[in-house]
């Protein structure tokens, strides 16, 4: 028999705050946080709005030893390394990168893994403008013979640093991780845009109920609050054109099909999950059981320009995460009726939100007006490959304490789905229920 | 769901590769040592320490895909090389005269992420350099990015997009992931794909990597980390894993896919079975982000992994002497670091038998292949399982003594004689110390 998976750690950090009792009170009253972008000037950008992470410093989230190596970490890492710390912490956990609790538990480092949903992380732009401008031929273009180093003095590619490449490695937020806390289990890095994290925290529970390890760190973390990170999701067609707004919260409307768009975010949401024995053992307080995972594919949303293969258009675009659901229910072997709570994306982009509530009513048909749907997206904004990590550290908060955001009083909830679609058509669900669960 | 510990094999395979996309031709040039690297045509590098690689030569998509090919014009380099290896694997699987249940067919790779889209985004670069500040302007150049950069061409170097488009291509429905753990990527898929079908969650998975690099900001990556070799004067013999002379690795490229399927499946398809998948492992270093563990602790841990999975006692020989393992595709790079780690994790592993295990290279031939690497070649793996022969590891004419091992320089090693090849390692390690490593065994029912 497989073993059982609980949540037993959550360490969010975004917008909304830092920490699971900041992002949960946040949640809670439906605090929106998408202002105007300050990690660079974005004026000149259709998109100038985001959920941004403001005043959080790398360096209080590392050990003094390996303050020299945050030079290194891309923004993405920062948040993970970030979120990583806040979920062992709540976890009670010590490890080497993480001693501050006194009562803690020491990790095996063999028997954790580390598991880390990750986006395409872009090079930093105005690093690399200073080096290229130093190869300009004479007509203003870059040109390759200046770049290269025989016979060219100190320009072109010796003005990066040497270590240039390791910053922008999609697992360097994992690497970072396991190094900084000593897991030396199975870890992977996981991409497929906002399924990211949910895709991870899956294959963590998989790693988890296969007895490869006992515990794994997992989720997601990415920001593209970047010159070129920005174009490229502006350029996904996800994000709106915030003009002169101020708040986000009067552009993006999940379901809403007056929305004008997605606002980005950027995020780390890192989960501790473990065997439920193992969580037992060491007396940790357990938020909620991961009891089922699915995956699948859709052709990719809004990008069947790119693909034009004439099957596809006759298929429903959503049927990839009605077969996810599908998947992660059957695995939790319950069914739709069971469930009373929905973490969806609902990005807040009409044509997507359209598509996302098809394989709702698809899969609960008239119960979906009778359960409750918690949305963040409208909060931090959509923060990718972190946001499957804020959505199920949603999810365990609403299971643990038995709330549910927005309204003041909710019948007992003891099954919640999070689920994602994503920008390559990658789909995912969990299932998450209360611990324990009623019958126990 | 259907039963957990499904027996995993694999029906099918297809690859991209520097040396060729055929799997017997190209086969043929591994096992005769020949060499694909020369200098690179892909841009001017005439001024860089490394100005050779391992390309793929004369890649059209439409020789694969013939009208199909249009549907995916936009797909950057790296996913028209899966699309090429996936379409060859599900032909060689019979995928395309006996259709699997596309809702239990699933993709798990390690592509790497695409090729910058060069002329405009320099463009922007330079537009955006601000010389009086000395500071980037956001402003100008997001107005010139605006201008010349095309949203399709950033949406297709997410990686993510090479399992979109094969899923397209193909129609499967099922569990679709991508990872990128560096060097170690699609061994790594290969692996996590085992485990799914494993576990019940998909009968059949496409899974492998493609990946290039050669390109202006791939390539200058390495040379600031001086990790690829600089021998500007013999491209051809610049790869050399595990001898003295060794000075760095030699960037590849390509697409490996593989077709893995539940026994079960495999047979009531009828299907050929090439070779079994018998154990995964997979450890993280959690040492250094530019180091790897010196006594190679995290490569061996995957090692033994994937042995224990696979029930094989490293320490045991069969009745006449032989160890167990037959073959260990190395990781091998040709970085002084590299290979005298793997070779400790290889000697912790197997002990005193460590001597007597086949070890080589295919590196020394078609390059580091990067995420695509591993998938590339745990296909000479198997390709071994079927013909009895090892590939070399070519330009190894003075070995360095911290890897001495029973290596099987520069010519193949026909093992038919001695009971051919049964069982064999493919390790793959990444940067940030990811190490994976893959056992396959011929299959026998």
């Amino acid at each position: 028999m497989r073993s059982r998976v609980v949540i037993t750690g959550l360490g969010p950090v975004c917008s909304s705050g830092v920490g699971i009792d900041q992002f949960w009170d946040a949640v809670l009253e439906g605090r929106s946080s998408l202002t105007k972008i300050e990690a660079f000037d974005a004026s000149g950008y259709r998109p100038k709005l985001a959920g941004e992470v403001r005043e959080v410093r790398i360096r209080d989230f590392v050990p003094k030893a390996y303050r020299k190596a945050t030079k290194v970490m891309a923004r993405d890492t920062e948040l993970a390394v970030i979120a990583a710390k806040l979920a062992a912490l709540d976890a009670g956990l010590i490890t080497r990168g993480s001693d501050d609790t006194e009562s803690g538990f020491e990790i095996k480092s063999e028997r954790t893994g580390c598991q880390i949903g990750a986006g395409l992380i872009a090079a930093d732009t105005e690093e690399l403008s200073r080096a290229v401008v130093s190869a300009e031929d004479d007509n203003g273009e870059f040109s390759m013979k200046k770049w290269g180093t025989q016979g060219n003095g100190d320009s072109g590619m010796n003005n990066l640093p040497p270590l240039w490449l390791l910053k922008y490695l999609p697992n360097m937020l994992a690497c970072h991780v396991t190094i900084i806390h000593g897991l030396e289990g199975p870890s992977n890095t996981i991409m497929g845009a906002e399924a990211s994290a949910i895709l991870s925290i899956g294959e963590s529970t998989r790693v988890i109920e296969r007895g490869s390890a006992d515990m794994c760190f997992t989720g997601g973390a990415e920001s593209r609050l970047n010159p070129l990170g920005l174009l490229r999701w502006d350029y996904s067609g996800r994000l709106a054109d915030t003009g002169d707004a101020t708040d986000g919260s009067t552009i993006t409307k999940p379901y809403d099909p007056e929305s004008k768009g997605g606002i980005i975010g950027e995020a780390g949401g890192m989960l501790v999950i473990e065997n439920e024995q193992h969580a037992q053992d060491r007396n940790a307080s357990i938020y909620a059981t991961i009891a089922g995972f699915g995956a699948a594919q859709s052709p990719p949303p809004m990008f069947l320009d790119v693909i034009e293969r004439e099957h596809l258009k006759s298929e429903p675009l959503d049927r990839g995460l009605e077969a996810a659901i599908e998947s992660a229910l059957n695995d939790a072997k319950i069914t739709p009726a069971e469930i009373n709570l929905i973490i969806p994306l609902g990005l807040g982009v009409p044509e997507l939100d359209t598509l996302e509530m098809g394989t709702l009513q698809a899969v609960f048909a008239d119960r979906l007006d009778s359960i409750p749907l918690v949305t963040i997206a409208n909060l931090v904004g959509n923060t990718m490959a972190g946001h499957g990590g804020l959505m199920a550290a949603t999810a365990a908060k609403c299971l643990q304490t038995q709330q549910v955001p927005g309204q003041a009083h909710s019948k007992p909830i003891e099954y919640a789905l999070v689920c994602s679609g994503s920008l390559g058509g990658q789909t995912g669900a969990l299932v998450l229920a209360r611990y324990p669960s009623n019958s126990e | 769901m259907a039963p957990n510990n499904q027996r995993v094999v694999i029906t099918g395979m297809g690859w991209v590769t520097p040396l060729g996309t055929d799997i017997n031709d190209t086969w043929a040039k591994l096992t005769s040592a020949q060499s694909a690297i020369a200098p690179v045509t892909r841009f001017d590098a005439s001024t860089c320490a490394t100005n050779f690689a391992a390309e793929v030569k004369d890649f059209t998509l439409a020789d694969h895909l013939g009208d199909r090919a249009d549907a995916h014009r936009h797909a950057g380099v790296g996913t028209q090389f899966a699309l090429a290896a996936a379409n060859a694997a599900w032909k060689m699987a019979g995928l395309d005269t006996t259709p699997p249940n596309l809702k239990r067919t699933g993709i798990y790779l390690g592509a790497g992420e695409g090729v910058l889209d060069y002329p405009p985004y320099m463009a922007a670069n330079i537009a955006g350099w601000n010389h009086e500040t000395r500071k980037l302007d956001s402003v100008a150049w997001i107005a010139k990015a605006y201008e010349g950069m095309q949203p399709i061409a950033e949406v297709e170097q997410e990686p993510q997009l090479a399992s979109t488009h094969i899923a397209a291509e193909l129609g499967t429905m099922g569990p679709t992931l991508n990872c990128m753990t560096a060097c170690a990527a699609s061994t790594q898929a290969i692996g996590e794909a085992f485990e799914i079908i494993r576990r019940g969650d998909a009968d059949i998975m496409l899974a492998g990597g493609c990946h290039s690099m050669i390109h202006p900001l791939g390539m200058t990556g390495f040379m600031r980390l001086t990790a690829m070799s600089t021998r500007r004067d013999d491209p051809q013999t610049a790869s050399r894993p595990f001898d003295n002379t060794r000075d760095g690795f030699v960037m590849g490229e390509g697409a490996g896919i593989i077709i893995l399927e539940s026994l079960e499946s495999a047979k009531a398809r009828g299907a050929n079975i090439l070779a079994e998948v018998a154990g995964f492992g997979s450890t993280a270093d959690a040492y250094r982000i530019t180091d790897i563990h010196p006594d190679g602790k995290g490569g061996a841990g995957a090692m033994a992994g994937a042995l224990k999975q696979a029930g094989i006692d490293p320490n045991a020989t069969d009745a006449d002497g032989r160890p167990l393992v037959h073959y260990i595709s190395a990781h091998g790079t040709g970085t002084q670091e590299n290979d005298k780690t793997e070779s400790n994790g290889v000697r912790s592993v197997f002990g005193e038998l460590a001597p007597k295990v086949p070890f080589s290279s295919v590196k020394s031939m078609m390059g580091h292949l990067i995420q695509a690497a591993g998938a590339v070649e745990l296909m000479t793996c198997i390709q071994a399982i079927q013909t009895g022969i090892l590939p070399p590891t070519a330009n190894l004419n003075d070995l360095d003594p911290a890897c001495g091992l029973d290596h099987v320089p520069n010519e193949a090693r026909d093992m038919n004689a001695i009971g051919g090849v049964e069982v064999c390692l493919s390790n793959s390690f990444g940067f940030g110390g990811q190490n994976d490593t893959i056992c396959v065994r011929k299959y026998t029912n």
